[in-house]
């Protein structure tokens, strides 16, 4: 399959990148992972076969941490924080007013058509602008409300950036 | 490239000297906070206003062809993030705050072109109206010692020049071409400095063991893992003085004599990770890392490591495991990391804000360190004030200073006219203190007798609104899902806490739950492997301690008293506010309310699901809980 050896070819180039060695596994992984959105399962064998490895280390390592997923995440990776200081501040209700607009199901994290994955993570740091949600861990929204988050959803949807919703809101 | 102690000191004058010229300095914070506010765009703003009025300006310090008198410059945070963007005008000290792209041809206009502040931006204390010009005058800031954290919100943290400019690497020169390594240790020693990180254990002797044990590679690691829920001060610092921590490594490698050191850093701080590499590459060409550095015949590297999202990856040897590339698992101690740490060799590992306390203790001694905090617990610490408190933010105060100072004084006491119930202090492994406790002196030993401990120095503010259990039960699901599994007191003691603490939370738990859950928690604080399962009891022990009344309320009336926990609470209709007009009727979704049209409606209290739609619904706040 054409597609099959493209992937595999991305991923030799990481593997080459850090030399091989076993302590960058972690590493390699997220990279990996930026680069397919997820870890397939012939992903974790095929780097375990070039590290020289069993792949019940790459699995244990894929399945340890938080940040690694078995399974297609959405394009757009939705956190919500539920640190300490976003959870007295309400994050709760705003995890569950965006699981209620996209229809999540209960244990289900990512819509069927593959557009938006909701999680929560245990603290982002920025707890001074509590409850905070992210885009791709990349836009942060600070001082969110429900009303609030849904129009940032809404206009994700509708393809505005950051910097548009920005100035609608303002 | 620095090629001696000479070429060190040619390069901070030329610095120093280009600070000198400065006659207006812009600072946009860049902190986390700051850039989610908007900061960047407030920046850009400024560099096309400042273009368009034909003003020059520069954006580095040291710059060949500069005449300008101008310097506009990110900065890291300056912990007032609630008040973000934060934009700070130097050398006055003035702070504008909540600045947007908009303002920024007013502040121009106003403060630069016909020097008078724009008031508007200011500070304006919220009960007397008062307006405060200056960043060290707002109340936030008077109380507070910034050692750690000074740098933070004054340089640039993506120019080495700037930190050089204002005293960076001076301790690392001091150190290499002045002092012995027996003489670092000695120095840390007498300082009294101890771990930022949780414990609190005397980092001059951790370097002394590390010293004496026998190897021939020996390594530092920065513990920038700060997985406790509620505090971000590593962020701050690594993000607002990145070459700060790098010269506490340089100078810890020094001393124990390693020439290899790793930051390990959290997934989920992008930021500071691009500034950690961008310090790591600039000091690596200007020659503070690598081989015979300034000439002195001392090597060091530093290596960035990312974590993945594991909170035990805090704890040191969990910490080495996820360094090695593997699951990230404490392993019994000893042997310590001292004698035993990555690949077996002897390892010395610091907490970020541990790390940035060096280099001024260096410089200015351990008797001006000493000069703050108590005897036991001397210099400052950082904490992340949170919750609901009137001003969140960063801080720094001398150790000792009391609660009620921190909670009243600085961060303004509660907000929206809350009342204070109690502060969680030091995060999952921490505990909650009550109004008792305000006057109780924030150190190590004083809060290790009434049961919590600083931790890391996260302090989140809790109002009477909030049920006690429930914060317990919002622990324990987090220690619980970060619990490593292998030691069965932690993986599976906090999960049975977990279930005893939701089965009162929904009012179905009797009094030998209560008994059940307070002996599991004394056998897993007793019984577990590490710190992280160690610690994970604290947050349910000094709730059952100081707020028993609570859980009783929930387990012999089920009821709670704060009104939080949605099991317990009954939805009523009010018969004077109803207007009939339906709508919760229809939204219900176990069709548990029934009504005449235009008539009061009512709740079929056995089919109601206390889903709590009908009262997000109901235009005439007739909806009530009791």
């Amino acid at each position: 399959m054409e597609g099959t050896g493209r992937k595999f070819e991305k991923l030799q180039e990481i593997i080459a990148r850090h030399e091989g060695k076993v302590s960058h596994l972690i590493a390699i992984l997220q990279e990996v992972q930026q680069e397919y959105r997820y870890l397939p399962e012939e992903v974790l064998t095929y780097i375990a076969t070039a590290l020289n490895i069993p792949p019940a280390v790459v699995y244990g390592v894929a399945t340890f941490y938080a940040q690694f997923s078995l399974v297609p995440k959405g394009k757009y990776v939705i956190r919500v924080c539920d640190g300490t200081a976003c959870h007295v501040r309400g994050s709760e209700p705003i995890h569950f007013a965006l699981r209620k607009e996209l229809g999540l199901a209960e244990g289900q994290q990512t819509t069927d058509d593959l557009q938006f994955t909701v999680e929560t993570v245990s603290c982002l740091g920025a707890c001074g602008l509590a409850p905070v949600v992210t885009i791709n861990d990349r836009e942060v929204h600070g001082q969110m409300t429900t009303e609030d988050v849904l129009r940032v959803l809404r206009a994700i949807k509708a393809g505005e950036s950051q910097e548009e919703r920005r100035e609608a809101h303002a | 490239m620095l090629k001696s102690r000479q070429d060190l000191k040619a390069l901070t004058e030329r610095a120093r000297e280009a600070l000198q010229k400065e006659k207006l300095r812009i600072l946009i914070c860049a902190g986390t906070g700051c850039v989610a506010n908007g900061s960047l765009g407030v920046y850009e703003a400024f560099r096309e206003e400042l273009a368009k009025r034909g003003l020059s300006y520069k954006v580095e310090l040291v710059h060949e062809e500069d005449n300008a008198g101008t310097a506009l410059n990110i900065s890291g945070c300056h912990g007032f993030c609630q008040m973000g963007p934060l934009v700070r005008f130097e050398p006055e000290g003035v702070l504008y705050l909540k600045v947007k792209k908009e303002d920024v041809p007013e502040i121009i206009e106003e403060h630069i072109v016909h020097n008078r502040p724009v008031e508007r931006l200011l500070y304006h204390h919220p009960v007397t109206g008062q307006v405060v010009a200056r960043e060290e005058d707002i109340p936030f800031y008077q109380n507070q010692v910034r050692v750690a954290l000074e740098l933070c919100g004054l340089v640039n943290p993506e120019d080495i020049n700037d930190y050089l400019a204002h005293g960076g690497y001076q301790a690392l020169e001091k150190v290499l071409f002045e002092m012995t390594p027996e003489d670092v240790i000695k120095e840390i020693m007498d300082s009294g400095l101890r771990g930022r990180g949780g414990a609190g254990f005397p980092t001059g002797r951790k370097w002394a063991f590390a010293r004496s044990a026998v190897g021939d590679k020996k390594y530092v690691i920065c513990n920038g893992d700060e997985g406790d829920p509620g505090a971000f001060m590593d962020r701050s610092v690594m993000e607002g003085a990145p070459h700060r921590v790098l010269e506490g490594m340089m100078i810890a490698g020094y001393a124990i004599g390693a020439d290899e050191g790793y930051i390990y850093v959290r997934a989920e701080y992008p930021l500071a990770v691009k500034r950690l590499k961008k310090a790591v590459a600039d000091a690596e060409a200007l020659g503070f890392l690598g081989d015979n550095i300034l000439g002195s015949g001392f090597a060091f590297r530093i290596h960035i490591k990312e974590g993945a999202g594991a909170f035990v990856c805090g704890e040191e040897t969990a910490l080495i495991a996820s360094i090695e590339g593997q699951r990230g698992m404490p392993r019994p101690r000893p042997p310590f990391p001292a004698q035993s740490g990555l690949w077996g060799c002897p390892t010395i590992i610091n907490n970020v804000e541990t790390l940035a306390n060096v280099a001024p203790i260096i410089t200015r001694g351990a008797g001006w360190f000493k000069q703050y905090g108590t005897p036991t617990s001397p210099g400052t610490k950082t904490f992340a004030l949170a919750g609901q408190v009137a001003h969140t933010g960063l801080v720094e105060v001398p150790m000792g200073i009391t609660l009620r100072e921190v909670v009243f004084n600085i961060g303004g006491g509660l907000r929206d006219g809350k009342e204070f119930k109690a502060v969680q202090i030091g995060g999952p492994s921490g505990g909650c203190l009550t109004e008792e406790h305000l006057d109780l002196p924030l150190d190590f030993d004083s809060l290790q007798k009434v049961g919590a401990m600083i931790g890391s120095g996260g302090m989140v503010v809790i109002g009477q609104d909030s049920c006690m259990v429930e914060v317990a039960k919002f622990f324990m699901t987090f220690v619980q899902n970060e619990s490593c599994g292998k030691c069965v007191p932690c993986r599976e003691g906090t999960r049975r806490m977990l279930e005893l603490l939701t089965k009162i939370t929904q009012g179905k738990a009797t009094e030998e739950d209560l008994l059940l859950l307070e002996e599991l928690a004394l056998v897993v604080k007793d019984g577990a492997l590490c710190g992280l399962g160690k610690t994970a009891p604290n947050p349910v022990l000094t709730t059952l301690r100081y707020f028993r009344d609570e859980y009783e309320a929930h387990v012999r009336e089920k009821k709670c008293p704060a009104g939080v926990c949605k099991a317990l609470l009954s939805y009523f209709i009010d018969q004077e506010k109803c207007r009939g007009c339906g709508l919760c009727a229809r939204s219900c979704p176990v069709e548990a309310i029934s009504g005449e049209k235009k008539q009061p409606h009512n709740i079929d209290q056995v089919k109601c699901i206390k889903c709590g739609t009908c009262m997000e619904k109901c235009k005439f706040g007739a909806v009530y809980t009791a």
